[in-house]
């Protein structure tokens, strides 16, 4: 019998206590300001808003203190943090053919206008540490600033709108008129999901999750055969209509990387030959991500190609159901969690279970004695 | 004004035709600026030139939400991206005129101060002020833009061609 009890305040208590002490660390170095997780682990504050789904550095700085650096615990409480606010504004549509470059790479053109722009970027690193950035104390004045060179001003035209000019690729992607954009923060999911849908779960997905996925089409689940038609990582304006006034004003900026995958495509009786596309979008500077992003659109876009669905990340339902890393962790976690009472159930189940498989050899072996012993008489 | 006019990087806002859409051009410009300005320049604007000034409150200020849109493919349709926190506050001065004050993050001050800026700047004998503020912060904001694109453009990469040995 299962008796009810009630416990654990003063050790969760303590424990919240001791979790706080740990946090600090050793009270002989200085705490981290915000400012200093945003401005110096600016990738990780990025990775935070762009899985939590909330644009806000200060605040992802702030989760990324609070979980001391576990990344998954900061989106959870960014993306918890979320729900206790009123939505105001549905922005207008990024215009991201205006964005303020900070990189631009394509993989397909060497030369198109605007260039090659490498900006801050890992690539080309010998990956090897770095024993200077090792030196306590303030490095700054040792750190050169950025070389400056004038802008050539040349327009950085999207590598989409070049290969549209041959008329040798798909458009951008398409409803009809009365199609209104699926919000999953709104609604829940469904299947089959639409694109525009399908690219807000994509775009707050795992990182790992969908790197792993984007990988796998690589190795030839779901081949996509992929071009990285274009990457670019910069500022956007988010503007919002103010209806009381009639006109659109910015809220101001935020940096997101955007990226063009371009994929082959045979041609079927009604579609000409031509190179079909995945998109990425994802807020903060976000390559990586990005790129997977754009490799599972083109996956899951099978259906729409008439292409066999053989491989997992061509399985919208298996691929967007798990996804999001909060609804993730928060079930496999919850098995840490009080289950006794289902576990005593199961122990009590499992106990009979075993007093009848018991009881029944017994009960065999009686019998297969009588039988030897009636034999050997 | 009779319609909006949404403004995109290539198709910039048309030139005013009456007296009225020229004041919602400087409006706007003014708004836009105020939004991605130095806070503590807002508050020693005010300091400086409205001092005393009766400000009511209308709404907020409030911190909330926007979803932010992307468009598949970068040109198609609209999809939800994700949201940004936001601020915004609206204002009545005690003459009646109305200030709005709008911009992304938590800083309801920073709208607040927009906002009585957004008003003064609807009213003859702030504009001249108010203007040359937003000139002001629209010179530095070009700056740090040409800075970006600067320390981006030395980054650009140089292709050249490796002479042949046949040739």
């Amino acid at each position: 019998m299962y008796v009810a009890v009630k416990g654990g305040e003063t050790a969760i208590a303590e424990a919240h206590r001791l979790l706080a002490d740990r946090r600090r660390g050793p009270r002989d170095l200085p705490s981290l300001t915000l400012a200093q997780i945003a401005g110096q682990l600016a990738l990780a504050v990025d990775r935070v808003m762009a899985e939590a789904s909330l644009y806000d550095p200060t605040l992802a700085a702030l989760a990324v203190k609070q979980a001391r650096g576990d990344m998954i615990e900061a989106i959870f409480l960014l993306r918890a943090y979320r729900t206790t606010l009123p939505r105001l504004a549905i922005s207008q549509p990024l215009e991201t053919a205006a964005m303020q470059i900070e990189r631009r790479v394509s993989a397909t053109y060497k030369d198109l206008p605007g260039g090659q722009l490498l900006g801050p970027t890992f690539d080309y690193t010998h990956r090897l540490l770095d024993p200077a950035l090792a030196e306590a104390g303030d490095e700054a004045a040792d750190v050169a600033a950025a070389t400056r060179r004038p802008s050539s001003g040349e327009r950085v035209m999207r590598v989409s709108d070049i290969l549209d000019g041959e008329g040798l690729v798909e458009g951008d992607g398409h409803f009809g008129a009365d199609h209104v954009a699926g919000d999953i923060t709104r609604e829940p999911l469904e299947f089959p999901m639409p694109r525009d849908t399908r690219l807000q779960v994509l775009a707050r997905g795992d990182e790992g999750f969908l790197l792993s996925l984007a990988y796998s089409t690589q190795r030839g689940y779901a081949r996509t055969h992929p071009f990285v038609g274009e990457i670019r990582i910069g500022l956007v304006e988010v503007e919002i209509d103010l209806p009381e006034l009639g006109f659109a004003v910015s809220l101001g900026r935020l940096r997101i990387t955007e990226c063009q995958m371009v994929n082959q495509f045979k041609g079927s009786a009604k579609e000409p030959p031509q190179f079909t596309r995945g998109y990425g979008l994802v807020f903060g500077q976000s390559e990586r991500k990005a790129m997977a992003m754009s490799l599972v659109d083109r996956a899951l876009r099978a259906g729409e190609f008439g292409e066999d669905i053989v491989a997992p990340a061509q399985d919208q339902e298996f691929v967007l159901s798990h996804a999001d890393n909060v609804q993730a962790t928060g079930f496999v976690e919850h098995l840490k969690l009080p289950h006794y009472v289902d576990f005593q159930a199961e122990l009590d189940l499992v106990r009979r279970m075993r007093a009848d498989y018991e009881a029944k050899r017994a009960d065999e072996a009686s019998d297969e004695d009588a039988i030897t012993s009636e034999a050997a008489q | 004004m009779d319609k909006p006019q949404p403004r995109t990087a290539f198709a910039p806002a048309k030139e005013p035709d009456t007296a009225q859409d020229a004041q919602a051009a400087r409006r706007k410009r003014a708004m836009d600026s105020l939004a991605r300005s130095d806070r503590g320049r807002l508050e020693a604007f005010l300091a400086r030139e409205a001092a005393d000034l009766e400000v009511h409150a209308v709404r907020g200020p409030e911190t909330g939400l926007v979803m932010v849109r992307g468009r598949i493919g970068g040109g198609g349709a609209p999809f939800n991206l994700g949201e940004a926190t936001m601020s915004r506050a609206t204002i009545r001065l005690a003459d009646g005129t109305i200030g709005h004050g709008q911009l992304l993050g938590s800083d309801r001050a920073h709208a607040r101060l927009a906002a009585i800026i957004d008003a003064l700047g609807q009213r003859a004998d702030y504009a001249a002020q108010v203007n040359a503020l937003v000139s002001a912060i629209e010179a530095d904001l070009t700056a740090a833009d040409e800075r970006l694109a600067e320390e981006t453009a030395a980054t650009r990469v140089d292709f050249f061609t490796m002479v042949r040995g046949e040739d």
